[in-house]
């Protein structure tokens, strides 16, 4: 375990600034994610901290030791890429044992940890296999498994499940996070996946063009968003945004500004039936276009005052094509932001 | 059906033309001198002997020819294989000061002809007093060889994701860990083919030995050979002898590397 200090880091690639000053605190043993879009520098920054980048500014910190000048191999940093990288040359055994025959370890604790590492990713019957006879899933534990090997105090993440179909990827969802619990490294990971982003992180961070825009746990990102960026990009199905005199029907004095737009998430908007509840308004009528379904749950699509709008609704309610229904939102979970900034109005 | 036989047809007569005149040096070899005014198709005659062997071994120079050839396309094979290798890994990962004019002035060098190199080679090796060794042979045969080698084995390391030295480093190699337990190992097909380049471009060229060995006792297998030529009648048995033992080692040396001339060895390293 070790604790990162990344501050004011700048990195330009030709008149391309990736990263504006990025100041980062991750805690010994935290597992954060780095989340956004692509182009806005996530894997830059965790290449930067990997040494795989130099920072043109700032200061790199691991343990409170500068580790700007440290050479890559000696941080102390194991990274897992988006693409494997495994020796094609070598078998799974030697790609695990890779790293800890270069810090001369005696034959039986490499054995030792090997095996180890093997049965926790459930690859031990692929050792003598290269990784031209592996699957794509098998690919990326043995990749998990090189990068854990070495037990390094901390691990990055670059991507590592982006090639994996969607079944495969929440498996290993699920093995990473465990595997985070038990060997309790500081783990950064990387990734555009959302959903990724929330399921696995202690704490999020969002960056957009270089910039965090906010840090905070899933819970604090989901439900109060900085800005309509965030709003927008972390939560599926994406938040809606209503404007014009619809957002004036919120009993807020933001909400009350010209130029103000509603932010409620689809699970926020319901099907008014009966009387409200103390922090419900009602705030039109919506047409159905559309329903999906999804299972347990349906997703509305339709048209209130002109804009579109998602809810999601029990899959048992019936509703019909054109339907006019009443809609209500949940004062607890909507949110006003400026159309000009885009910043939350009530943070 | 007919297709298929003709195709069949027409690939055995091209192997045919191939194999030809290979058996008929071999049938050369194995008559008396004269044979080879020969007007007969026959490959084994009755009157075969192994006699032109047995005399070019016992009654000529032809192993230290021989020893003289293996050492030159030894040392020329592994300075040429040593030079591109490093070089050209440096090209492909590396951003210098001059590196785009480096890879075209090495690609220009390969626009002239070798005999057109051959006076400026004779001057410098007459100033270094190398003319009459094995060193100014070492030196233009490797020169010689050395660009298309590098532009090779460079355009195999272009094709190595970067990824595979980004883990090495992560792994804790240093840069040269990086390249002789990762690189090297991955590129062995190019390896083969540069290797095999450099020794042939040694092992079977004559102009430039011709010029720069002067000494009998300093021979390659091609000037010994040409010896057999006189004014006045050449012994084609002994020539031809010499000739099929000439491309014995040529043979062993691609049976020998050929298993590693194998595609597609980074598979499975990276998401294709």
């Amino acid at each position: 375990m070790a604790s990162i200090e990344i501050s004011k880091v700048t990195k330009q690639f030709g008149s391309l600034q990736i990263l504006k000053g990025i100041d980062l605190q991750i805690q010994s043993g935290e597992f954060l994610v780095l989340v956004g879009p692509s182009g806005c520098g996530k894997s830059t920054l965790l290449r930067t901290l990997a040494g795989l980048e130099k920072s043109d500014e700032g200061e790199l910190k691991i343990d409170g030791k500068v580790i700007n000048d440290v050479e890559p191999q000696s941080r102390s940093i194991s990274m897992v890429f988006q693409n494997y990288a495994l020796y094609p040359h070598m078998d799974v055994f030697s790609n695990i044992a890779f790293g800890l025959k270069l810090l001369n370890k005696p034959k039986h604790e490499i054995e030792h940890r090997v095996n180890g590492i093997a049965n926790l990713l459930q690859i031990s019957h692929l050792l003598d296999r290269k990784p031209k006879e592996l699957s794509g899933g098998q690919r990326q534990r043995v990749a998990l498994g090189r990068a854990l090997a070495r037990q390094n105090p901390v691990v990055l993440f670059d991507e590592p499940l982006s090639n994996l179909d969607a079944h495969l990827r929440s498996q290993m969802r699920v093995e990473i996070k465990r595997l985070h619990q038990n060997m309790k490294s500081t783990m950064i990971y990387v990734t555009h996946d959302q959903m990724e982003a929330t399921t696995m992180g202690d704490r999020i961070a969002v960056m957009k063009e270089g910039v965090i825009e906010q840090l905070g746990t899933p819970t604090e990102i989901y439900h109060s968003p900085k800005n309509v960026f965030i709003a927008r990009f972390i939560g599926s199905p994406e938040m809606n945004f209503l404007e014009g005199p619809i957002v004036k029907k919120v009993p807020w004095p933001e909400a009350q500004k010209p130029d103000q737009l509603l932010g409620v998430r689809p699970e926020a908007l319901k099907v008014s039936r009966g009387p409200l509840g103390p922090q419900e308004v009602e705030i039109g009528q919506m047409q159905i276009e559309l329903s999906e379904n999804l299972g347990g749950q349906q997703m509305l699509h339709g048209i209130i005052e002109n804009q579109s709008v998602r809810l999601l609704a029990d899959s048992l309610d019936k509703f019909s094509i054109s339907e006019q229904v009443p809609l209500k939102i949940d004062l607890t979970k909507v949110h006003i932001f400026d159309k000009k900034s885009g910043l939350n109005q009530r943070l | 059906m007919m297709k298929k036989a003709l195709s069949g047809a027409i690939i055995l007569l091209f192997s045919l033309f191939s194999v030809y005149p290979i058996l008929y040096v071999v049938s050369v070899s194995l008559r008396g001198d004269n044979a080879f005014q020969s007007r007969s198709l026959e490959i084994f005659t009755s009157s075969s002997t192994i006699s032109n062997f047995v005399k070019l071994f016992i009654e000529t120079d032809f192993l230290i020819w021989m020893r003289n050839s293996l050492l030159i396309s030894a040392v020329t094979t592994l300075m040429g294989l040593t030079l591109a290798a490093t070089s050209a890994y440096a090209l492909s990962r590396y951003r210098f000061r001059g590196r785009n004019f480096m890879l075209f002035a090495l690609l220009a060098t390969q626009m002239f002809p070798a005999t057109m190199l051959l006076l400026p080679f004779y001057i410098i090796l007459s100033h270094l007093k190398l003319i009459d060794s094995f060193w100014g042979l070492f030196i233009i045969y490797s020169s010689t060889a050395l660009p298309f080698c590098v532009w090779q084995m460079k355009a195999y390391y272009d094709t190595i994701p970067r990824e595979l030295e980004e883990a090495a480093l992560l792994d804790g190699c240093s840069v040269w860990q990086i390249f002789y337990r990762i690189i090297l190992p991955i590129s062995s097909p190019a390896l083969v083919i540069t290797a095999l380049f450099s020794f042939m471009t040694s092992w079977s060229e004559y102009v430039i030995a011709a010029v720069v060995l002067q000494d009998p006792e300093l021979y390659t297998l091609p000037l010994g050979l040409k010896s057999f030529q006189a004014s006045l009648g050449t012994q084609w048995g002994l020539y031809a002898a010499g000739a099929l033992i000439v491309s014995i080692p040529v043979l062993i040396l691609f049976i020998g590397i050929s298993r590693y001339l194998v595609s597609g060895l980074t598979m499975g390293s990276v998401k294709g």
